[in-house]
């Protein structure tokens, strides 16, 4: 753990209850490619910025392409309202994803979770520049509730049905790869000029691992403290099955527990093998 | 030497870890039950048939496989819930080596259906490191502990052995066969030669229980199992993972970083079955049998096949407290039958 405090001011990570826990799903909003799922868990603790929970539907859980998914599947929380909501943002990329986005009230999620260890407050006073790319924009929502001071908030897509995701963020820069919203080109081009405009910044981001790339190096180049919140694929979630590590300057280390918020320094690359789709 | 002739084991077992949930409150599909996230009253569930393995007293027959569940992590993860609701009733250690290990690149992962592709490449921190810091946590858990480990050289098992049986917090040792020889090339676990004469060589160095874990990637395993009984095997555990592989779907190259890996989970359920129903006829000791089990229902097969013990692995990824379930599903279905032909005494 690092010096500094957490985002959410008391642990950057809260511990999960043992054992998977039937949460009944209480609405579906689609926001152009993205699928937005609540449940309820009022048994669970309230998340951490950057955790997340393993999910699986409660029925039906395979038979898709494939014949898959077998195992539960790895989602950031989006929000955490007060009440026991969670909240998810999904793409459908495959069968598991697919499934999941098919659920609406009557259905119920398994899940597992809080997992992992979120973002930790920016350091030295620092202002917070939140940057994601397509659906990692989810943790950056429940980052950007919790962290008290103002934020800037950077979003990239790459087109104009994903960019619909942004409705999620009042207030935040879009950048489309196709200029169908906001600037064209990628979001790091609006995190360089926030960088001009202010280097005493701590940048957030998740995203694809090209885009967390870039920004890894960007902020390496500038000197500017960075937290990625990193993708791999996980089939436990709690450190049982060592399938999720990434490269760190330190070896491997298992993604689902040491992170999947890592401090930017740590990694040589964030071109996580497997990763992504 | 005989198992009957040790000292009862495993005294820890009867601790913490005693309050067991019921089959209906996971709410993995396919589970047990749909609803609920509060654990049911502690004795909502039919008792535990508790058992002996050489020697070892064991509150239930399920335990976890090898390399499936790191309770330090999960420890981190669940807290003290971990360890008051401990879902085994012994926990079996990741393969330890001699020196430490980094383990594959990734990816290491690959879904099939109803199953897994794991080429996770046997990451540990090596003998003195698990002695160092595993060790102490893991002699706090509410149950025994089982080290299982794995040498690429006859001597570097013989290490392993003696200075892990020489620790009082360790009540057995399972070896990981399923590796070649450096020295002659053939894999140690698929030949019944170099299997006797990987025990000659650890056998007389402890009192402890050894469970040598077959490979299924064998072309004869019940001749090994016997090879292993004769040479003082005390148990044998089956089945490790059986060989498999996947193409990335965009290049057509391995997707896996250790170009191949190990099926495990249901996929491998009837596969393992049938191996323990051949071993069971060729060997008289104890059997730990596991492969795909995410049932009580499967875990009673198993038994009826000849198992003292049932493993849980792949299963413990989807429901982290899959043991508790399906040790307590097992306690409801070996209530309503006849006692199983397979549970038996120690030796
Ligand atoms: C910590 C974390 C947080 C995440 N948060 C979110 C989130 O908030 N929202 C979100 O939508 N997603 C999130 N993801 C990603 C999400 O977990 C994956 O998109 C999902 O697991 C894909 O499953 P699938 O069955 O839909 O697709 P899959 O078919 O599993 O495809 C996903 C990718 O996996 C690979 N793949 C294909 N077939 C297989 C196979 N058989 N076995 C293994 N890999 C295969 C390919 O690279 C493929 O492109 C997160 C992932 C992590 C690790
Ligand atoms: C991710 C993973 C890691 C494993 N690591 C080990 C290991 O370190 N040592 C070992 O003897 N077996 C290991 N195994 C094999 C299991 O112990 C077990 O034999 C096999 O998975 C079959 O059981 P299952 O189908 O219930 O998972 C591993 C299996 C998996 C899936
Ligand atoms: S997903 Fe299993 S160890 Fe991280």
């Amino acid at each position: 753990m690092t010096a500094s405090s957490p985002a959410t001011g008391a642990a950057d990570r809260v511990r999960a209850p043992f054992g998977v826990r039937t949460a009944p799903v209480t609405a579906r909003d689609v926001h152009g490619a993205y699928t937005v799922l609540a449940c309820a868990d009022p048994t669970g603790p309230r998340p951490c910025a950057g955790q997340f929970y393993m999910l699986a539907a409660a029925a039906r859980w395979g038979a898709g392409e494939d014949e898959r998914p077998y195992l539960p599947r790895a989602l950031s929380v989006l929000r955490a309202p007060e009440g026991g909501e969670l909240r998810f943002l999904i793409e459908d990329v495959g069968p598991g994803t697919e499934r999941l986005c098919e659920l609406g009230p009557g259905d119920a999620l398994s899940l597992v979770g809080p997992l992992g260890v979120g973002f930790r407050e920016p350091r030295d006073g620092r202002r917070a520049v939140l940057a994601g790319g397509g659906v990692g924009i989810a943790p950056l929502a429940i980052l950007s509730d919790q962290l008290r001071a103002h934020t800037t908030v950077l979003l990239g897509f790459r087109d104009g049905a994903h960019a619909a995701g942004a409705e999620l963020f009042p207030g935040a820069r879009v950048a489309t790869d196709d200029g169908a919203a906001g600037h064209r080109g990628p979001v790091t081009d609006l995190l360089a000029q926030e960088l001009d405009a202010d280097p005493l910044a701590e940048v957030y981001a998740c995203g694809p691992p090209p885009m967390l790339e870039a920004v890894r190096a960007l902020c390496e180049l500038r000197g500017v403290p960075a937290q990625l919140a990193l993708e791999s694929g996980m089939a436990c979630g709690f450190g049982a099955c060592f399938g999720c590590v990434v490269p760190t300057r330190d070896g491997y280390v298992r993604l689902c527990v040491d992170g999947p918020v890592l401090d930017a320094g740590r990694l040589q690359t964030a071109l996580v093998p497997g990763a992504g789709h | 030497m005989t198992a009957a002739s040790r000292p009862a084991r495993g005294d820890r077992g009867d601790g913490a870890g005693d309050r067991v949930a019921g089959a209906g409150d996971r709410g993995y599909p396919h589970g047990g039950g749909r609803d609920g996230a509060s654990p049911p009253p502690a004795d909502a569930s039919p008792a535990h048939a508790a058992v002996e393995l050489c020697g070892i007293r064991l509150r239930h027959p399920i335990v976890n496989a090898s390399g499936t569940f790191d309770a330090i992590a999960a420890r981190r993860v669940f807290g003290d819930e971990l360890v008051t609701r401990f879902p085994f009733s012994a926990f079996v250690s990741k393969t330890v080596t001699l020196a430490p290990r980094q383990g594959n690149a990734p990816p290491r992962l690959w879904e099939l259906p109803a199953g897994l592709i794991n080429s996770i490449g046997l990451p540990n921190r090596g003998l003195d490191g698990y002695i160092e810091h595993d060790l102490p946590e893991l002699a706090r858990l509410p149950v025994p502990l089982i080290v299982n480990v794995m040498g690429f050289h006859r001597d570097e098992v013989v290490r392993l052995v003696s200075e892990l049986s020489a620790r009082d917090e360790v009540a057995a040792l399972e070896l990981n066969v399923s590796c070649p020889n450096v020295e002659t090339g053939l894999v140690m676990g698929a030949d019944p030669g170099e299997t006797a004469r990987l025990l000659d060589a650890v056998r007389p160095l402890t009192d402890k229980p050894l469970i040598v874990k077959l490979t299924p990637n064998a072309s004869d395993v019940p001749a090994v199992a016997l090879a292993a009984q004769r040479a003082g095997a005390d148990a044998v555990s089956l089945i490790n993972t059986l060989r498999g592989m996947a193409l990335h779907p965009a290049t057509g190259r391995p997707w896996l970083g250790g170009r191949t890996g190990g099926v495990s989970g249901p996929s491998v359920r009837a596969i393992a079955l049938a191996q323990v129903d051949a071993v069971r006829a060729a060997v008289d000791i104890p059997i730990v049998a596991m492969g795909g089990v995410s049932s009580g229902r499967h875990a009673l097969d198993l038994i009826r096949a000849g198992a003292t013990l049932v493993a849980v692995g792949t299963e413990s990824f989807r429901d982290p407290a899959a043991g508790e379930r399906i040790a307590a599903e097992l306690a409801a279905e070996q209530a309503r039958v006849a006692p199983p032909r397979g549970r038996r005494d120690a030796g």
